[in-house]
Parts: C-alpha cells; structure tokens; sequence
C-alpha cells in the first residue's frame, strides 16, 4: 500500500511523461478495442440484416447470388419463378407467412422491390425491429410507391411526388424508363441501417402494370399500351415473382421445407436460411478483420514499447532517489517491486482509460456510424474476448515493466548507498 | 568522554573488504564504538570511507572480519535480513539530496516508517505524527511540513533528512558529510542539534567527514587513515 503511494507519487512527479505514457497505452486498447467492437458489430448487422425469416426462396442459383439479390438487393436473378409454385408453397400449412418479391426495375440507381402488404407486416430486421411507416401509409394502389428512408433523403423525395421507375437496374444513360406509368409517393419507411433503406417499394401489380403490353421483353409501340388510368388490379393478372421470404410456424419444418423446396416438382428452386447463407457471405468478404487486428495489436505493442522507453530513460536520473531508499531499509527487491508497480499503474490505468474511452467514443459515434456505414454498435459489457485481450495486454505490460525494474535492482546493488549525480 | 558499557554498539575485528577481485580496499584490526558516542571519522577520499559505510549500512557484507551491531553479528545476515536491520536500528543522513523530490517534507520524514515494519510497529499512527511535529519544531522546521522540498534551502532540506533519521529513535545514526553543503556558521548548528536530538534517546552518532574543524564536537575522533591498513595513503 505504501509502496503504492510512493509509486503513485513518483509518477505524478514525472507527470507529463506519465500522461504520454498512459495516453499512448489508452490510445493503443482504444485502437485495439474499438476495431474489434467495429469488427462484431458490423458482422451482428450484416448477420441480422434479415431475422425471422426461415427461408429465402428463388430460382435455382447459388445460395450468395440469391442472397445478394433478395436481402442485398444487389445483382440480379438468372430466372423468376412462377406465381403458380409461389401460391402452392404459400398455400402449404406449415406456412406462417411469405413476401414475395418481384424485382428488375430501378429508379436513379435505386432497385424498385415490389411486394405485398406481408413485407409491411412481417419482414423483420435486428433480430426483432419491424418495418415501419414513417410517414404516409404502405403503397396498396397499382402506381403507389414506398421509399426506402435512404433514398428519400438522398434524393429529397417528399410525400405526393411523382416518379418515373426505369426498365433494369443499370443506372446509366439510355436505359428506357417507364414514362408513361409514373408512381405517385405515398410514404417513407424508417430507418433501418440495413438494405432496406437503399429501395424503393410498391405493388406487385404495380410491377406488372409497368410491364403490361410489353413483349419479348420489349416495351409496347408508342400509342399501343393501356392508358394508366385504364389499369385496374383486377386486370391484372400476376404472372412471376424473383423470390419470396418465407416463414414457417415452427423451426423445426424449416430444415423440411428447404429440402423440399429443393426438389420442388414443376421448377427448379433453392431454398436458403438466411443465417446460414449471411455467415457464408461474411467469412467471404472478412480478410480485412485479420489485417486490421494484425495492424492494432503492432499499435499495442508500440504504446508497450513506449511505457518501456519511458521507465528506462528514467532510471538513470533516478538513481539517487533508489540510494535514498535504500538508505532507508529498502532491499533491492523493493525497488525491484516500486518499478514493478509503476509500470503496473501504467497499463492498468492506461487500459482502464482506453476502455472508458473506446464505450464514450461508441455511446458518441453509435448514430454517426448508423448513419455513415449503416451498422449499428450497440453498447454491451465486454466479451470474453476483448476481456482476454485486455487481460493480456495488462499482462504484457507488467512483464515489460520487469525490464527497467530488473535495471533498477541491478543498479541499487551496485550502487548500494552512493548517490550518482 | 563517555562512560564505557560493557558491550558495545559497534564492534570490528579483522574486516578486509575488496570490490570483485581487485586488492583490498578497507582493512581493519580492530573499530569499537559505545553506545552513545559520537565518533568522527575523517579521512581524505581514496581512504575507504565509502566502502566502511556501505558496510555499517549493510549493503555490502565484508570478504573477510566481523561487523558487530547492537550485539547480532551484522556481516553474518543476508542481505535482505540488513536491509530490514539498517531500516529498523539506523538513521542514514547523506551529504546531500537526502530527500526524495516528489514527496512533500512530512512525507519525507514518514518515509522511513513508511519503508520498516519493524520502526513502525514501535509507534501507533497518531504517535507518530505528534513524534513528527514535535521533531520538526525541535529541528525549527515545523513551517515546512507540507511544503515541496524542491523549494527548500540545503540548510532545511538537512534538518529535514536529521529528522527522517531520528524518527523513530534508531540506535545509531550515520552520518555521511552531511554538513559540507552547508555554510560555515551552520555546521556547528546542525551538529548541536543533531546531538540535542540524540541525547536525548541516547542514540549513537557516526560522522564521516574530511572537516577537520568539526573535530572538537564530538567524544572521539577515528582516523580512518590511521586504521585502514589498505587505505592508498594519498597524502
């Protein structure tokens, strides 16, 4: 305790460099911290993009490609499937629920989803964070459109504006658009942090009244397409969809109902768990987590070295303040323990501090970073692993405070009661 | 001169000490020191007085001889067993920079009691801080207590190492120059309030210096010089 006090005491006296010294060791399990709440959060949103669907169910591709397209919202689908096998899967009493999607079309680089009132009612993200209209109601007439939060605010959407959606996804010059079929805003979803924010939404017949008279996937002659006005939802008949989500009423008839739907009699399909397939597409796209912990552990052992460089540069002006102590009946060894015990302050403060600091930058930056990368970082109690990883950092600490306190006890002995200047 | 006990507080026979392998440094027949007596010891540098108080100090342990301290055979401990030894029986003044700079003056002198178990144990808490005031007003530097001792002159931050020493009435008090920093009209200042000090618990004081004129002081005088047998007499 007392030996506590003196080490406290000498570090207030070399108060500057201490400050440096314990900075540099918060900075660096800051570093260390922060990349690797980052690391988990980002992962926990991508991986929770999608909750409480049991399965996506498309056309036969590859599990990624239809991923990327149904949640993602990204590439495109080799092939739709027919309405007849969505009804007949739908019609299944293992079935809670489906959202279809029909896909294909865009506006100013944004994918048009259309869907039905179930993606309102059902689609669930964050585990259990719903849909939500933020402002005006869920698109149920033919030319009504949703926006995603995103796009809204990117392009300054309001409500009641008219939009005109554009044939295919590409975002560039000469793509044809569907002028004659503009959609009126009826509302603007919440923000969700996930792909949901980056489209737009309406009906599914409001998919097939943009496309109504075309053939061969060519648009109708001018003057030889139905009138908007003329349109009507019963008119329209329903014809395909790229993918739905499905929900099943137990877990258990999951796992049945992908293989099922595997071997579905009528069209080649795939069923995926979302889960399954979200973790597949990170472990693809996650080399970057292991260079950017390589990179912050180097940052820990610089801020170690640089406690070391401090506490060794140190010894030598501190030479007569040993003899003194020695003087007083202090062993070697417990000049050996006041050095231990300096470097101990050092990484348990600096590591407490840069803990603090890592939860203050989060509990700050949370909205920021929603807002920016679209990942949320929620604020938790430590994991095991970051936990072992400060637990090894203070470790570290103390052994490399062994060095200058090795220096000092040999000085001490060969000093003995001789004040060095 | 003070009156002979039978045994005494000091007591060597046949030391020879060497740093490593090289010759000889200090070697003496015979040195006896009674409780109670203020010796001083003069000798010019190169005459051992260094390594002699490393040894009275026990921080280092003689090759060859016997060291005798209040009775125990001293240079027969281990090294650790004398640190606890000088902590506990020995007051230690240096010539100068006797204070550790990032304590204040009362913490100064409580840093003795703070090192030894064995000192404290002696007083209880509040005892101890009447023991510190009632030195430092003795020594005249009871307005300094909470002070920085970076801001002290070398007169005062001297008294503040005599009263770190006295605390806790050690036995002995070894005394290395530590009145050569100090102006001339002083010396005999310090000395006498070290020595009003001492009397009073009947502490004996070893007192290294190669200042002659402090000499009449003191009960007895020791030239080391004159008992180093190895000493490269210089002049």
């Amino acid at each position: 305790m007392t030996l506590l006090r003196l080490a406290f005491h000498s570090l207030m006296n070399r108060k500057f460099t201490s400050f440096l010294t314990i900075a540099s060791i918060a900075l660096s399990v800051a570093l260390l911290l922060g990349v690797e709440k980052i690391r988990v959060g980002a992962r926990d949103s991508f991986n929770n993009t999608i909750n409480q669907t049991d399965l996506i169910v498309g056309a036969r591709s590859g599990p990624i490609q239809l991923l990327l397209y149904a949640v993602f919202h990204m590439g495109d689908a080799t092939n739709n499937i027919s309405y007849k096998s969505y009804l007949k899967i739908k019609s299944d009493p293992r079935v809670e629920w489906t959202i279809p999607y029909s896909l294909g079309d865009s506006h100013r680089g944004y994918r048009v989803v259309a869907t039905d009132e179930n993606f309102y009612a059902h689609y669930h993200y964050r585990q259990d964070h719903g849909l939500k209209i933020e402002q005006g109601k869920i698109a149920s007439d033919i030319f009504d459109v949703v926006l995603g939060s995103e796009v809204a605010k990117q392009l300054k959407y309001g409500m009641g504006e008219k939009i005109i959606l554009s044939h295919g996804v590409s975002d560039e010059a000469g793509g044809m658009d569907h002028e004659n079929r503009p959609f009126k805003v009826v509302g603007i979803l919440n923000r969700t942090a996930t792909p949901i924010d980056r489209s737009l939404y309406i009906t599914l017949e409001g998919m097939e009244a943009i496309h109504m008279d075309w053939k061969d996937g060519a648009p109708p002659l001018p003057g030889q397409e139905t009138p908007a006005e003329a349109i009507t939802k019963d008119k329209i008949k329903i014809g395909q969809l790229t993918a739905f989500l499905l929900r099943t009423k137990s877990r258990i008839h999951a796992v049945y109902m992908e293989r099922e739907i595997d071997t579905f009699e009528g069209e080649p399909l795939l069923a995926v768990i979302p889960g399954v397939a979200l973790s597949q597409l990170w472990q693809g796209i996650s080399y970057a987590e292991d260079g950017l912990k390589l990179v912050s552990l180097c940052v820990v052992l610089s801020g170690l070295l640089g406690m070391l460089i401090a506490l060794y540069t140190s010894l030598n002006e501190r030479r007569r303040e040993m003899a003194i102590l020695r003087a007083l009946g202090a062993s070697p060894r417990t000049v050996l323990g006041l050095m231990v015990m300096e470097s101990t302050l050092f990484t348990v403060v600096g590591t407490l501090m840069g803990t603090a600091s890592v939860y203050a930058l989060i509990w700050i930056l949370q909205p920021i970073i929603e807002r920016m990368f679209g990942f949320y970082i929620p604020i938790r109690p430590l994991t095991g692993v970051e936990f072992t990883y400060l637990l090894l950092i203070s470790t570290a600490g103390i052994i490399i405070g062994f060095i200058p306190a090795w220096k000092a006890f040999r000085n001490t002995l060969s000093d003995g009661l001789t004040i060095r200047i | 001169m003070s009156p002979i006990s039978a045994t005494p507080i000091v007591s060597i026979r046949n030391l020879t000490f060497a740093y490593g392998r090289e010759a000889p440094v200090l070697s003496i027949e015979s040195l006896t020191v009674q409780a109670g007596e203020k010796v001083f010891i003069h000798g010019p540098s190169g005459s051992g007085k260094t390594t002699l108080l490393g040894l009275l100090a026990g921080v280092l342990a003689p090759q060859i001889g016997v060291i005798q301290i209040l009775g125990q055979e001293f240079s027969k401990l281990s090294a650790s067993r004398r640190d606890r030894f000088r902590g506990a029986h020995l007051g230690y003044i240096f010539q100068m920079f006797n204070l550790i700079p990032y304590l204040n003056v009362r913490d100064n002198i409580l840093l003795s009691h703070d090192l030894n178990a064995r000192r404290d144990r002696k007083l209880s808490h509040q005892a101890r801080a009447a023991r510190v005031s009632e030195l430092a007003q003795e020594l005249g530097i009871d307005t300094l207590l909470d002070r920085t001792v970076t801001k002290l002159s070398v007169g005062q931050q001297q008294r503040v190492a005599a009263a770190r020493a006295l605390l806790g009435s050690p036995e002995i008090i070894i005394a290395d120059e530590p009145t050569s920093a100090l102006d001339y009209d002083y010396r005999e200042k310090f000395i006498h309030l070290l020595f009003t000090e001492c009397n009073k618990a009947g502490t004996t004081v070893l007192f290294v210096s190669h200042d002659r004129q402090l000499e009449p002081l003191f009960d007895r005088c020791i030239s080391l010089t004159e008992i180093n047998q190895a000493a490269t007499r210089a002049k």
